[in-house]
């Protein structure tokens, strides 16, 4: 019963978003090319963040650490 | 959220009225359908350009391409890329009377509404909540059509002249003498259009060297009027009396613009019922402004005369006012009284002057007979004069209507725009693709809405307007109630939050001059 319900939501969901991008009046070709390229925007999109998001993440976590780090070292050797 | 307005005692009764703000999300949500829709619009004029697709609207001939473009500017995009694909809303032929419901001939279009064809089938018994049948006189039986009917046996349909030559029947001179004593005014004047009484009447009144202030969402027809009279046209805000008292005061201070003489006239043009707004005139505001500067005032009651009113005589009547301080008086029969045709009421000096310099009287055919029959006994009824008290009852079916009606759309979420008393009632959707959805939907449901967009409307304030009626029932309002219920769940229009803006006894906007300079 769930799925059923979860299913009338997801296609409600899917009908907000024709009604507000329109492709709700769109004939089929149109529909066609609109979804195809947001579909394919949205894919670049993830492929790119799955490439470059690891790289930008662990480089700005090591940043942060080594700031954070020396900061550390040097009010510990100010203190004693 | 009342809010009672105390201007010196000029209101004798709470006078609501609410423009719920547009959310930002919806707005920037309808900016992103309409630039969709625009880019697949280049596309497929590009298309149509580059003979990739069958072009199926009017363009110029071959031997006219190098000529000045027809059909290049944005209302003739905005028709074939985007009126197009929601055309099937609008036009739609009704085959009975108008009255509260209405049978429909069904259509289809297998080519995105570029043509139409009949199934043959007609939709019987659609609610209507779109034709302007304020007091339910659209009926097809009845005493108004019993008596319709003898006229017509007796004078036929056609007049074959106009007012001026033979087509001043006696019939005409009784509804003129009514419509007189029905608006407490000393004497009026009935014409066959009520657009044409509008735009043909105000060149007879001011000319060049007057000056004309007319409201901001005037009516076509009172915009035509005022260009075609050749006086200078001023446009203040919307019911907005401190922008109007600005424009007053710089008129009569500096004249005309380069001789600086006074002007001959000032004319302020408003109407009682704005019907894509639904808000009511703040009529005691402006007669006061027009008695201290000296201007005359020209009222249009189309939508408000019958409609508004503990009798139905109107807004001067709801505001509890003297007929006499409206300079002007005009109104329609078409939405009140179930006829066609327009009507100006005044001073007898000033109606006499329009029989001879009016343009309606001198070339436009005249009323038709069973149609003055249908204004007289309808007015009549309302009047109370038939001897029954019909008449009354509807004036109080219609107020009860109005309340309930918006008291519930307000209650389930909707933005409801206009005053509380106002029968016009505006339903907000703002994005095109939820128009189009909302017409198909409703119709689907079995309920008949007029939904209106640009260009009567601004750009991303689209709207869904519903017309009450005295003759729908408690249970017809439930029905469609219950409906508008469902759709605005499946189309998600309830966008209200709740946060009614208050209408200030003076807004703090740019035109209260005297208070800003600190």
């Amino acid at each position: 019963m769930d799925f059923k319900s979860m299913k009338n939501y997801l296609y409600w969901l899917y009908c907000q978003f024709e009604l507000i991008t329109c492709s709700y009046l769109m004939e089929p070709w149109e529909k066609l090319l609109f979804y195809t390229f947001n579909i394919a925007m949205l894919v670049t999109v993830l492929y790119t963040a799955y490439i470059f998001v690891p790289g930008h993440v662990s480089a700005a976590f090591d940043f942060f650490l080594r700031l954070f780090g020396n900061q550390h070292e040097n009010t510990v050797s100010v203190v004693k | 959220l009342n809010h009672v307005v105390h201007n010196g005692g000029l209101y004798k009764r709470p006078f609501n009225e609410a423009f719920e703000e547009t959310p930002m999300l919806v707005a920037v949500l309808t900016y992103v359908g309409y630039g969709v829709l625009t880019l697949f619009g280049y596309l497929r004029d590009f298309m149509r350009q580059w003979k990739i697709e069958k072009c199926q609207n009017a363009t110029e001939r071959e031997e006219q391409k190098d000529f000045v473009p027809l059909y290049q500017d944005f209302e003739n995009f905005y028709n074939r890329n985007l009126y197009m694909r929601i055309r099937d809303s609008w036009n739609r032929p009704i085959c009975s009377v108008p009255g509260a419901k209405v049978d429909m001939m069904e259509r289809v279009s297998h080519d995105y509404n570029w043509t139409f064809t009949y199934t043959g089938k007609v939709l019987k018994g659609i609610i209507n909540m779109g034709s302007y049948n304020y007091l339910g006189f659209a009926q097809k039986a009845g005493t108004c059509q019993e008596a319709a009917a003898k006229v017509l046996s007796q004078y036929g349909a056609g007049v074959c002249s106009t007012r001026q030559e033979m087509g001043n029947l006696d019939k005409h001179e009784e509804l003129e003498k009514l419509v007189a004593r029905f608006l407490g005014v000393e004497s009026a004047m009935a014409y066959g259009m009520g657009f044409a009484t509008n735009s043909m009447n105000i060149p007879a009144l001011v000319g060049k060297g007057c000056l004309i202030l007319s409201d901001e969402l005037n009516h076509a027809s009172l915009v035509l009027g005022a260009r075609l009279s050749g006086a200078t046209i001023r446009i203040f805000k919307h019911n907005n009396m401190q922008s109007l008292e600005k424009l007053l005061k710089d008129a009569i201070v500096h004249g005309q613009p380069r001789t600086r003489r006074p002007w001959k006239k000032i004319l302020i043009l408003v109407e009682g019922i704005y019907s894509m707004e639904g808000s009511i005139v703040r009529l005691p505001e402006v007669i006061a402004l027009k008695k201290k500067y000296k201007s005359y005032l020209y009222l249009d009651e189309a939508h408000s005369i019958g409609a508004l009113g503990p009798s139905g005589r109107g807004v001067v009547e709801y505001f509890g006012l003297n007929p006499e301080d409206v300079d002007v008086m005009m109104g329609t029969f078409t939405k009140s009284f179930g006829a066609a045709g327009g009507y100006i009421g005044g001073k007898k000096e000033l109606i006499d002057y329009l029989r001879t310099y009016s343009h309606s009287a001198v070339y436009a055919t005249s009323l038709s007979p069973p149609v003055v029959e249908q204004i007289i006994t309808s007015m009549k009824c309302i009047m109370g004069e038939d001897g029954t008290t019909v008449g009354k009852a509807r004036v109080q079916q219609l107020a009860e209507n109005t309340r309930y009606f918006r008291r519930r759309l307000k209650e389930m979420g909707f933005i409801i725009y206009g005053n509380e008393d106002s029968p016009v009632v505006p339903l907000m959707l703002y994005m095109p693709a939820k128009i189009g959805a909302f017409g198909r939907e409703m119709l689907k449901r079995n309920i008949g809405v007029v939904v209106v967009g640009f260009p009567a409307t601004p750009i991303i304030e689209s709207r869904a307007r519903f017309c009450l009626s005295a003759a729908h029932t408690k249970e017809m309002l439930d029905t469609a109630l219950k409906e508008i219920n469902d759709v605005g769940d499946l189309l998600q229009l309830k966008y209200s939050r709740h946060r009614l803006v208050p209408n200030l006894d003076r807004p703090f906007d740019e035109t209260t001059y005297e208070e800003t300079e600190d």
